[in-house]
């Protein structure tokens, strides 16, 4: 067990090694001759307009939240899983009680439609966030 | 002492040199079924049968100029390459290739190493895949960038749930995380037998987390020009390139460990069993490319959250329920 | 050799959470914090708790830190002035915040006994494992991991709530 850590260790290293030796010698190959227009942010071939840097819709958001919860619960599955067989129909039990409390919050989220990408716009207040995401 | 680390230091070389050639000749491959599936013949100019393409391919890249453009955060947008890569490379530390094999008079394991979590480690290398591609369309400063960015990442995390999901009735099974010994316990039946639904699951579930086609909308080229990468060029772009095809072999290699009985295999040697069955996958994978076209995003934000997460829910008490009943083995 | 990767661990560790606070650009602050919690998982697996530190990557990094690049993109925080420390009060107010921590370090530390101190007894076999952890959460603290659902769909429903009034 310890042994294969230093194994993987070693693993890393040799990778991150390998990455700088062909990211050097790409230094060395490449030419180096940068003009503004070439330098320029890529908007297909207009002058770009305004930062990229803007505030955008909270859909992101409300999904990376939904995403930590349900990534927590998949981490109490794991060692369930694993320890499953051992203790048998209990641990079922068990994790439908974990699981039934939890898809409370999925059913709370899928009626709320936190989870509906496109939602009907319900008045203005729906369109200034729109207006946000692009 | 000093003659295991040299052993150990060579296995590790040989491993990744046959990863990354790979990877390499992968997209040569997949160059050339496409090519035929669209009724083309692909690449044929560099090499016989265009073979040396992916060379010629690597030595252009290498030698073309790298751009920043001012406005990008300069410090991240270095970074956010490597962030891709270095994970997807690492991920393929904890895979079986085979059994054992002698060296030097001593038993080794074919692999770099075998961890007592080794799916988990697999799992948290290509969770931090969502980096790269977050930072690399923030640190850009380019709408297209940002807006391909922010979706890829949505995208990863949302499927990211299911994929945990679909793994476990693999480990319900097993009863480990122990990839050897998860292979050693399909010997005789590999888990796609008792786990069909499961392996569908996955197949979807990871072809988002690694944008294939029908899921690859981080480069949908029409709305997004190419996404989180735009802005890159050179060795910067290859990174990302290669981040793609080696989470793909990956992604194909752990299919074949969780379900389709690893190195188990008559006749032949545990190796070439494995490597069949990955280059099978990986057929796949192209094949399902070759044919299916592309998922709008709200479409892609449905299927994950309403269709497959329940279902791998469903899958997983299904599988634990009969577990249970039939008294499990331990 | 386990010891000097575990300090060299710890200082990777401060350093970088030193980086989370003195970082002027948010997005850098929240590398930082990754980096922190790479080191705390490889930490807990030169320990022999292989499970916590995996988890600890999929979980802090995979997904709070993913959550949290998110906020500072959604709010554009990235260009936004950095927070200046001003006003007698408020450095009055740091000085005290500081010397507290550093009381209750010392507090800890003399509590258990400086590195070395005692020595270690050996692991018990299979510690750490899934297997271990999933045996003692699932047999002897059931009631708290039933709790923790209860947590996790109140953590869910109040922080979609607070998320959708008008940021």
């Amino acid at each position: 067990m310890q042994y294969d850590l230093v194994a993987v260790l070693v693993f890393m290293v040799v990778g991150v090694a390998l990455l700088a030796f062909i990211l050097a010698l790409s230094r060395l190959l490449q030419p180096r001759d940068p003009n503004p227009a070439k330098l320029t942010t890529y908007e297909c071939g207009e002058q770009p307009v305004g930062p990229a840097w803007i505030q955008f819709n909270i859909r992101f958001y409300v999904m990376a939240l939904v995403f930590v919860i349900f990534d927590v619960e998949v981490v109490f599955l794991f060692p369930w899983a694993v320890v499953f067989q051992k203790l048998g129909l209990f641990a079922f039990v068990e994790m439908m009680v974990f699981l039934g409390i939890l898809l409370v919050g999925l059913a709370y989220v899928w009626r709320n439609g936190d989870i509906e990408w496109v939602k009907p716009l319900p008045g203005p207040a729906a369109l200034e966030d729109e207006k946000g995401a692009r | 002492m000093s003659q295991t680390v040299v052993v150990d230091i060579v296995r590790i070389a040989v491993i990744l040199g046959m990863f990354l050639g790979c990877v390499a000749y992968l997209v040569w491959v997949e160059r050339k079924l496409l090519g035929h599936i669209q009724i083309r013949v692909g690449p044929k100019r560099v090499g016989p049968y265009g073979l040396l393409q992916p060379i010629a391919d690597f030595v252009k890249l290498v030698s073309k100029e790298d751009l920043t453009p001012p406005n990008a955060h300069r410090a991240l947008f270095r970074l956010a390459p490597a962030i891709a890569l270095v994970p997807a490379i690492l991920s393929i530390a904890v895979i079986p290739f085979g059994g054992t094999i002698r060296v030097l008079g001593r038993e080794m394991p074919i692999g770099i190493a075998d961890i007592n979590v080794g799916l988990l480690y697999v799992f948290a290398m290509s969770s931090m895949g969502v980096f790269g591609i977050a930072l690399a369309g923030w640190s850009s400063n380019n709408k297209y960038s940002l807006m391909g960015g922010l979706r890829s990442s949505a995208q990863l995390i949302s499927y990211e749930v299911s994929l945990g999901l679909s793994v476990l009735g693999v480990v319900l099974l097993a009863g480990t995380f122990s990839l050897r010994e998860i292979v050693a316990a399909q010997h005789p039946i590999p888990f796609v037998a008792l786990q069909p639904v499961g392996f569908l699951l996955f197949l979807m579930a990871s072809s988002a987390e690694i944008a294939r086609i029908p899921f690859d909308l981080p480069e949908a080229e029409t709305e997004l020009v190419a996404g989180f990468h735009t802005e890159y060029s050179s060795m910067k772009f290859a990174m990302f390139f290669v981040a793609e095809y080696a989470n793909l072999v990956t992604v194909s290699a752990m299919a074949v460990t969780l379900f389709l009985g690893g190195w188990n295999g008559p006749f032949l040697p545990g190796p070439i069993w494995f490597a069949l069955k990955t280059a099978a996958m990986l057929f796949l994978f192209i094949w399902v490319r070759g044919t299916l076209p592309r998922y709008r995003y709200d479409q892609l934000m449905r299927f994950g959250w309403k269709f497959l997460l329940p279902v791998a829910l469903l899958n997983l008490l299904v599988t634990a329920l009969i577990v249970a009943l039939s008294g499990g083995e331990g | 050799m386990n010891q000097i990767g575990f300090v060299l661990l710890s200082v990777l560790a401060v350093g970088s959470a030193l980086s989370v606070i003195l970082q002027r650009n948010p997005v850098m602050s929240a590398l930082s914090l990754v980096v922190t919690i790479f080191s705390l998982a490889l930490a807990f697996l030169s320990l022999g708790s292989s499970f916590v530190a995996v988890v600890q990557v999929i979980v802090y990094a995979g997904a709070v830190m993913v959550l949290f690049v998110f906020v500072i993109m959604l709010l554009d925080l990235g260009r936004r002035e950095p927070f200046k420390l001003t006003g007698v009060g408020r450095k009055i107010l740091g000085i005290a915040a500081v010397a507290a921590f550093l009381f209750q370090i010392s507090a800890s530390l003399s509590a258990v006994g400086v590195m070395g101190a005692r020595p270690p007894e050996p692991l018990p076999p299979g510690y750490g494992t899934a297997l271990a952890i999933g045996r003692s959460v699932f047999t002897d603290y059931v009631y708290p991991f039933e709790a923790a659902s209860v947590l996790l769909l109140a953590a869910m429903v109040g922080a979609l709530i607070l998320a959708k009034r008008r940021i």
